[in-house]
């Protein structure tokens, strides 16, 4: 257990000294390092838990399985190489005037405070505490989405803040419906465990149970960006910093996706329906097809890699709604490529506005030629993300088309059909992009790579051969999920 | 069910909920924001009471606890600081043209009768004591989104957020006798940053289109302009 207080103390110190600290030029290094023990220490959680299975604190407060903590170790992943990518890239924005060193100082301080509350998320044993980590994220975020302080920024961060604001309060409802189904069979402070709910979710009152999942998925829907919740989504990260972008895609929707499917275990133990289920596969591919036909006319980079999210994250919930071994194990697949892809993806994408001057698509032009690193770097992940083979998005698309074709055959089509608009979608806007010569007067930024390249390097692997302690991690969490084994 | 042949605390409790209902109708045709606040503290005044009567009456200490949160917060720090907003931007004298008023109001009751279908099926389960208050704890819920949709002031679409948490407030109050502590500070936690933020949004809002009118914030949309 001592690694998981030492990850959220790790990221409690970081809010503080960030908002204490007085302006270093290093602020952004530091930021690195903190981020450096956090991943330390996920790891040190990770092989604990391989190694002696699930871990529940003597409080009961903290459990760690090996569903929590795969999302654990990629969360502190994409932290720090984004903290690695936002060091050079926010120096940059503030050479160019559009902050000051306040400012630099509120980021660094929320994004260590938006790991903490996503780690809290994350390692909570409390259904209500998941709550309050969930709210807490979207209060560390809204100032950030806003850092710019423009009119587009402030108004993207007000929607952002209201409608997630309002549709989380729907989850504290069904929290507090499932509280009260809890109550009735188990003692007051405990009962919003999981640990205890999961024992006894048979015994929990079915009626209740399907009222609290409408909200809960209503509610954590909004974070996830489920079609027609997502509203806040596109606004929020094509305005605010890309760092802030590429964690939010990769990280915040993750996560929400976490907290519902851990309410969708518990409400599939008390049914025995697949009510829960077909509503998740019914919002996932309405999500997954408004997604992919938007990308179509999107104009702004990021909007358009934003509304890829929408389209993902769709997938991903709709896969989790077919349920069974082996769509569960795709979409757990899924999650991890799609994290690691997308913010590799706003990585890029930075640099690349940085160099245009621009997040106007029609205003970036012949990137490769002006910095092939970067036109390169674009390309491949776009590559990634529309899932080609032999990259992991591939690998996971596939699975989950496999299991769909396997248990609801008519809705393969859809599926199909969706990939193929966004594929085109994207590479449409993406081509000219790349190739193409160069505008006048087009300049290379400094920039760091490594992230992206790490990143795709890692999808690439996943998409050729999942590694046999990983195939062997995620089918765990998929026995744990959906209650049988993909291998 | 025969109100007078119920005990003492479930009459307190339904008539809190009646009462609690009925300042979310109040704030729903307001069109006055200074009244708007103060209707919203007289409605966390109703919240303090309950609490406090739950605590009382189920002898729970930390639900004392929870009453003086809501008591620092939703009546005094809260419509506090949303008064002094008003009186800065000078809006004290405005009266928001509402649209539609009377269809506003009948979309409220609607929205009522909707959380009683909605929750209809837990009476199986429980008394018809606890679907009232859960059902006017949703509609409550409903009603702050309805006010937030029919108003364009921001101060407006604060006290509807914020009455969203008072209706779940009610429905943790009555339905569990309060949620395990650690999650209600936790949720109260959430809410004093969430209030403060919107302190700091009013001034950027301001700074940005000079109003607070949110009707004027339609820059980011996907219609071709």
């Amino acid at each position: 257990m001592i690694p998981a207080y030492l990850l959220l103390s790790i990221a409690f110190v970081g809010i503080v000294f960030f908002a204490l600290s007085g302006h270093k030029a290093e602020i952004g290094k530091i930021n690195v390092w903190f981020n450096s023990i956090s991943l330390f220490a996920t790891i040190w959680l990770a092989i604990n838990v391989l190694n002696n299975g699930t871990i529940l604190s003597a409080d009961k407060a903290f459990l760690i399985d090996s569903f929590n903590v795969y999302l654990i170790v990629l969360t502190a992943f994409v932290g720090l190489t984004t903290s690695i990518f936002s060091n050079p890239y926010m120096a940059h924005e503030k050479e160019l005037g559009k902050l000051t060193d306040k400012r630099l100082k509120l980021y660094y301080s929320m994004y260590q405070g938006f790991m903490l509350a996503m780690y809290l998320v994350l390692t909570t044993n409390n259904m209500g505490v998941m709550w309050v980590g969930m709210e807490a994220a979207t209060l560390a975020t809204v100032l950030l989405v806003s850092l710019y302080r423009t009119p587009e920024s402030i108004e993207a961060a007000w929607k952002y803040f209201i409608l997630c604001g309002v549709g989380i309060a729907q989850a504290l409802f069904g929290t507090i419906l499932l509280y009260y189904a809890a109550v009735q069979i188990g003692d007051g402070e405990n009962a919003l465990l999981w640990s205890e709910l999961f024992q006894h979710a048979s015994q929990l009152n079915p009626e209740v149970l399907q009222i609290a999942f409408v909200f809960m998925l209503i509610g954590y829907g909004t974070k996830i960006g489920l079609v027609p919740l997502h509203n806040w989504l596109p606004d929020a990260h094509s305005e605010g910093p890309t760092p802030m972008s590429a964690v939010l895609s990769g990280l915040l929707l993750n996560d929400a996706l976490y907290a519902v499917v851990r309410n969708k275990m518990l409400v599939d133990g008390a049914t025995h329906s697949d009510m829960a289920g077909h509503l998740m596969m019914g919002f996932g591919l309405l999500s997954f097809l408004v997604g992919a036909l938007f990308l179509h006319r999107q104009k702004d980079i990021k909007r358009l890699f934003s509304y890829s999210s929408i389209e993902h994250m769709g997938l991903m919930t709709f896969a989790f709604g077919v349920g069974g071994a082996l769509a569960t194990f795709a979409a757990l697949l899924h999650m991890t490529v799609h994290s690691l892809t997308k913010s590799a993806i706003f990585v890029t994408v930075g640099h690349a506005t940085q160099v245009a001057g621009t997040q106007r698509m029609d205003k970036i032009r012949g990137l490769i030629k002006t910095q092939p690193k970067i036109g390169w770097g674009l390309l491949i992940g776009t590559i990634s993300i529309a899932g080609f083979p032999p990259f992991g998005v591939f690998t996971s698309e596939f699975l989950v088309l496999l299991a769909t074709m396997h248990s609801y055959p008519w809705l393969t089509l859809p599926l199909l059909l969706g990939i193929g608009i966004a594929f085109a979608g994207l590479f449409r806007h993406i081509q000219p992009m790349v190739y193409g010569e160069k505008p006048e007067g087009q300049q290379p930024v400094k920039a760091n790579l490594l992230p992206v390249m790490l990143h795709l390097a890692l999808v690439l692997w996943l998409g050729l051969a999942i590694p046999s302690f990983l195939a062997n991690w995620f089918s765990q969490a998929t026995f744990l999920i959906s209650g049988s084994s993909p291998l | 069910m025969n109100i007078e042949s119920q005990d003492l605390y479930t009459q307190i409790i339904l008539s809190m909920a009646a009462l609690v209902g009925l300042t979310s109708f109040l704030m729903l045709g307001q069109g006055r924001l200074l009244r708007l606040i103060f209707v919203f503290a007289i409605q966390g005044l109703l919240l303090t009471l309950t609490t406090a009567v739950a605590a009382y009456s189920l002898d729970n200490h930390h639900l004392y606890i929870s009453a003086v949160l809501t008591l620092a917060l939703k009546v005094i720090f809260i419509p506090w600081m949303l008064r002094n907003e008003v009186l800065k931007s000078n809006l004290h004298r405005d009266v928001e043209a509402l649209g539609n008023q009377t269809a506003i109001m009948l979309g409220g009751a609607s929205l009522m009768v909707f959380s009683y279908y909605v929750l209809h099926p837990i009476v199986q389960t429980t008394s018809p004591v606890m679907l009232n208050a859960l059902a006017v704890s949703l509609s409550v819920v409903l009603l702050g989104m309805l006010l937030m949709i029919s108003h364009k002031q921001a101060i407006a679409h604060v006290v509807g957020f914020m009455s969203i948490e008072n209706g779940l407030f009610f429905a943790a109050i009555v339905a569990t006798k309060g949620m395990p502590m650690v999650v209600e500070l936790g949720i109260a936690f959430d809410v004093l940053v969430a209030a403060v933020l919107f302190g700091i949004f009013f001034f950027h809002i301001r700074s940005s289109i000079d109003s607070l009118d949110v009707d004027l914030m339609n820059k980011l949309n996907e219609v071709d302009k």
